[in-house]
């Protein structure tokens, strides 16, 4: 492991192979929680906390628990329950300690456990073979690529709110018009050799 | 629920509450895997698969399920469906698994399934039940379906995997890419909405 593979998974996970617009992952909060720039600022960092804590314990999970004792079909019911158990922890924990961090990630916090994103990155973290660093790493990226595509999506409906659409397209349609575009605008750099 | 409504619960889950394009639930897959027809379709299929056998579960065990406790016993029994339905893929059908990747397991977390679970079959009978996840599953199927066909015509000039277009026709490239997925459902959400307009218009 060197310096050169860390940069390369982090430039991949938050340009490259961007989870929304390459991967397809979190969709959901994707259009749902883009209204407001600061509501989606909140979201990514709640996002980010819980993906890369997950993407740690499950990586865990994995090699100490699950892959010894050849249960590695129980991948998916197991870090499933992991994320739900984490969100729930983190939740508590959060309210506990700090009620001004609890007032502003609280409402995003029981969402993200149906977020694919948190399974995906979990799951695509075993499978490309990542080490533990690189499992953390690669899990922090991607949150930080989603918290990106999710605040640029904001910004962009926030004035899109004020300007003259056909009135079919209104709302959620012209918000994934919205997003295509900034799809087409991350393929440049799909050309990116790093 | 009255009984004998079993063609209503089909049909809303199939038209009137399709859980794609009315509900925008369960977008991930939605968008990631119907760069063609086929993709779409067998997707679909997988998800009515484990919806129908989840809620038909689920409504059989409701009443062993302490309230408290319900979500995590859902995601539970939902997430040991998966494994089946991947496990049987993999076995059967491993090159369109190795297509749909990642979706399968993801299914776990499709907001469809659990939101079926949650409102209806936590509240209704096992063959109710069992019905409404059919019908919510092919309303699902149908949509991918569609937006496969329409990236799928327009992205390579085939359907269901036969080439119809002439020679001269060059597809464009960008409707089977991840932006075309975008597109695709943005307009075909639009022109729901114009026709609901133009139906409440004239109503």
């Amino acid at each position: 492991m060197t310096f050169g593979s860390i940069f390369s998974i982090i430039v991949g996970s938050i340009f490259i192979n961007n989870v929304i617009f390459a991967k397809f992952l979190g969709c959901c909060p994707f259009v749902g929680v883009s209204k407001k720039i600061d509501a989606s600022l909140g979201m990514g960092m709640a996002v980010t906390f819980v993906i890369t804590l997950a993407s740690g314990i499950t990586w865990l999970v994995y090699h100490f628990l699950l892959a010894p004792f050849g249960l590695d079909y129980l991948q998916t019911i197991a870090f499933i329950l992991i994320i739900a158990a984490l969100v729930q922890f983190v939740e508590m924990a959060i309210a506990k300690t700090s009620p001004s961090l609890y007032k502003a990630l609280g409402v995003f916090l029981p969402l993200i456990t149906t977020n694919c994103a948190v399974l995906g990155v979990a799951i695509i973290n075993i499978q490309e073979g990542f080490n533990f660093i690189e499992t953390l790493v690669n899990g922090f990226s991607v949150a930080v690529g989603f918290s990106l595509a999710l605040v640029l999506l904001a910004g962009i409906r926030e004035r899109i709110e004020y300007s003259a659409i056909p009135a079919p397209f209104k709302g959620v349609p012209i918000a994934f018009i919205s997003a295509g575009l900034l799809a087409m605008a991350f393929m440049g750099f799909s050309g990116m050799q790093i | 629920m009255e009984k004998n409504n079993y063609g209503k619960i089909l049909f809303e889950g199939i038209f009137t509450g399709n859980p794609v394009f009315i509900l925008l639930l369960g977008l991930c897959p939605t968008l990631g895997v119907t760069s063609s027809a086929i993709n779409g379709m067998s997707m679909g299929l997988a998800v009515v698969a484990v919806l129908a056998c989840s809620n038909a579960l689920i409504s059989a065990f409701k009443k062993l399920i302490p309230d408290q406790v319900r979500i995590p016993a859902f995601i539970m029994i939902i997430a040991s469906l998966v494994t089946i339905v991947e496990m049987v893929m993999k076995a059967y059908t491993p090159d369109l698994y190795k297509v749909l990747g990642l979706f399968i397991p993801l299914i776990v977390v499709n907001c469809i399934v659990l939101g079926r679970a949650e409102s209806f079959a936590s509240k209704n009978g096992v063959f109710a039940s069992l019905v409404d996840g059919v019908g919510t599953g092919l309303g699902f199927t149908l949509s991918l379906t569609v937006l496969g066909a329409i990236r799928e015509v327009l992205g390579n000039g085939s359907i269901f995997n036969i080439k119809f277009a002439p020679a001269g026709f060059t597809p464009a490239l960008i409707f089977i890419l991840a932006p075309g997925a975008f597109l695709t459902i943005g307009c075909i959400i639009a022109t729901l909405n114009y026709l609901k307009m133009k139906k409440s218009k004239e109503g």
